[in-house]
């Protein structure tokens, strides 16, 4: 393993990683809302937003699947020294890491069981831009509505479909994330 | 570059990880200038046994671990876990394995390792003779009919 | 139905002080160490890492400080830690043949070979008082002899040369966890095991004395009991090989139990299998049974409809943090379930005297 696969992680993990997790939790209890995040110095393509949320919810209990430009030996190794997780494909998967491309079919990703809907794939979405314009969002945690520029509609639309099921989303871009959970309803713009 | 062959390099941090944190310390106080990779984190590490002692494996239960990641000046990474909840335990074994990785290594053998790995085998071997003396000497008794 | 019932925080306040100077007992004589509990009170030590179902015995020693000595308690405490505590990994399976043993007897077979080392026993004491250890300052010393072999051999190996005894199947399956997703039925024996060896000592020998008496009887023989550490062995993905993490104590337990044959095995000396943390020979010798009582379908036995048969009684009564958790919540405030109650007694008493009255009117 490369030495610059061990930095970059927290400086101070429990304060950085409450922080961290604060943000998260935050994103994905107000959807299409776009907070900033710090703490994380991955390797790119890894995005800092989703090198933070890889660092919060990542650990050796959480299988991870990389899609595309993601699943590099830079990545598999900064995640694996600095969460643990270890590294499966799309159907084991608890984490889905990679562009909105790659990521395809996002049907692949676990969507939970009637008994254990948590048991559901959280996908995280590296974005070459993010800002709230495109899609209109409504749902739980969303006063009215919102705008966010979702990667695609139909996917997203036929997720809610699926509700109490259906995979919970981060979009990151740079160190900025939102979270669509899969509670969100989405009607093109 | 390489540590004495004597200990190679998992035994030299399974040794780390084993000493009793005290000594450890009394060995070797000073700790030389690091950059800290991973921060000491004390953890859980789920400890597996085999069902029947040889077949599939299952959980047994958790013990506690303290691990850390540091890199010399010279880049040279050093990596400690150790057994407990001890903190500078793990960054003083971090820190002894990345300079055993460089021109230190054969003092640091003499002065620490060596010294370490005489403690541990003594302290197996008072034990293993203290158990030898329980050791039970059957006398048969000639029973009649086997004449 | 639960409400919060403000007003008592004053006397929680006080309770958890009268509780601290309770615990701390007379001033007059010197406070215990948690050194001293580690060192002297090993075995209650060694029972709140196994049902703790954590290795830490500086931990288990505070904890039973905390307790005062109330080694449930002290449990409990330990699972709450270890909730706190981020997950590392896991270890190798450890090689209990690799044992430094500093006890290994065998109720099978006398000339074992390696030997019968009886260790640190109670067995052959009188169970009489000791008045001697009420005084302080005794510091005995034990004989020494030669020292063990490296490597005990396995008792339970000779039977397997002559095929005499079944097989343990090898494998090396991602064991399943019960700590990381909720018990399922039938639950297999890897999870048995994970249960049984984090359940009551209470309740495992309870249930291994049931198939003694006759409840899912099994003839269990002690075919080898070791006590001793074991090295753990953990991969580190950074390093890219396995390191040593540290040193353990384990008591291990392997049964030979008779068994006449079934419609699938042929007759033969089956397995019954206990591992526990620390110097934990009771524990571990019940659990091996338990463990052989709960295979009777994997043997194609007859299930008797017993206790230790019936692996959903076993493994969710095992755990004393469940069940006392579960017991002990009912002395809290349920005042207003309990209003509901005395209406619902009230009304149908006051029916009843009412039919009663018109009864004794005509």
């Amino acid at each position: 393993m490369k030495a610059d696969a061990m930095s970059g992680g927290f400086a101070d993990a429990p304060i950085e990683a409450a922080h961290g997790f604060r943000a998260i939790l935050g994103a994905l209890s107000c959807p299409g809302a776009i907070v900033t995040v710090a703490g994380a110095a991955p390797p790119p393509p890894l995005s800092p937003a989703a090198g933070l949320a890889a660092l919060v919810l990542f650990d050796g209990t959480t299988p991870v699947c990389l899609t595309g430009a993601h699943d590099s030996a830079a990545v598999r190794d900064w995640i694996g020294f600095h969460t643990g997780a270890p590294l499966v494909g799309p159907g084991q998967a608890m984490f889905a890491l990679g562009d909105w491309v790659s990521l395809q079919p996002v049907t692949r990703f676990a969507i939970g069981t009637p008994e254990y809907p948590d048991r559901a794939a959280t996908l995280i979405v590296e974005m070459d831009s993010l800002d709230n314009s495109g899609a209109l969002l409504r749902g739980p945690g969303i006063g009215g509505t919102v705008r966010l520029s979702l990667p695609d509609i139909a996917a997203f639309q036929a997720n809610r479909a699926l509700f109490p099921l259906g995979f919970d989303t981060f979009l990151t871009c740079g160190g900025r994330l939102a979270g669509v959970p899969r509670s969100t309803i989405v009607e093109a713009g | 570059m390489s540590i004495t062959p004597a200990l190679d390099r998992p035994q030299a941090l399974g040794l780390l990880a084993r000493a009793p944190a005290d000594r450890l310390t009394a060995l070797f106080p000073d700790l030389p200038p690091h950059e800290t990779l991973r921060a000491p984190e004390v953890g859980a590490v789920m400890v597996r046994g085999r069902q029947g002692g040889t077949g599939a494996p299952f959980n047994l239960g958790e013990m506690s671990v303290t691990r850390c990641s540091v890199r010399l000046p010279c880049g040279t990474a050093g990596h400690g876990y150790v057994q407990g909840r001890d903190k500078d335990h793990a960054r003083r074994a971090a820190v002894l394995d990345a300079l055993l990785q460089t021109s230190a290594a054969d003092q640091l053998h003499a002065s620490v390792l060596a010294i370490l790995a005489a403690d541990e085998a003594e302290r197996r071997a008072a034990r293993a003779a203290r158990a030898g003396a329980t050791k039970v000497e059957f006398f048969t008794m000639v029973r009649g009919e086997d004449q | 139905m639960y409400v919060a019932v403000k007003g008592g925080e004053r006397a929680i306040d006080n309770a958890h002080a009268f509780l601290a100077e309770e615990r701390r007992g007379d001033p007059a004589i010197p406070d215990l160490s948690v050194a001293q509990i580690r060192a002297q009170m090993t075995l209650a030590v060694n029972r709140v890492m196994a049902e703790g179902s954590l290795y830490d015995p500086d931990l288990a020693a505070l904890a039973i400080k905390q307790a005062r000595g109330d080694l449930i308690e002290a449990i409990f405490l330990i699972r709450a830690y270890r909730t706190t505590l981020p997950r590392i990994g896991h270890s190798r399976p450890v090689d209990t043949g690799a044992m430094a043993c500093i006890r290994r007897i065998s109720a099978t077979f006398k000339d074992a070979p390696g030997g019968q080392i009886l260790g640190p026993t109670f067995d052959y004491t009188h169970r009489l008082l000791d008045f001697k250890l009420a005084a302080e300052g005794e510091a005995p010393q034990a004989p020494t002899g030669a020292g063990l072999a490296d490597k005990m051999p396995r008792i339970t190996d000779f039977l397997n040369r002559e095929g005499l005894i079944q097989d343990e199947p090898p494998g090396e399956d991602t064991p399943p966890d019960m700590t990381r997703a909720p018990m399922e039925y039938p639950a297999g024996r890897a999870l048995r095991l994970q249960a049984l060896t984090r359940g009551d000592e209470g309740f495992v020998l309870g249930m291994a004395y049931s198939t003694q008496r006759g409840y899912g009887r099994n003839h269990p023989f002690v075919g080898e009991l070791r006590i001793g550490t074991v090295t753990v062995e953990m991969d580190i993905p950074e390093l890219g090989f396995a390191i040593e993490i540290g040193e353990i104590t384990l008591t291990e337990c392997e049964t030979v139990n008779q068994f006449m044959g079934s419609k699938t095995e042929p007759p033969q000396f089956t397995r019954g299998y206990g591992l526990v943390f620390g110097q934990t020979e009771r524990k571990a010798i019940s659990m091996a049974l338990v463990d052989r009582a709960l295979r009777w379908k994997e043997l194609g036995e007859e299930n008797e409809g017993a206790p230790a048969q019936d692996e959903e009684f076993v493994l969710s009564h095992a755990d004393n943090i469940q069940a006392t958790g579960f017991l002990e919540h009912i002395k809290l405030p349920h005042y207003v379930d309990f209003q509901s109650e005395l209406e619902l007694i009230r009304k149908v008493r006051g029916a009843a005297q009412a039919a009663a009255r018109k009864e004794a009117a005509k």
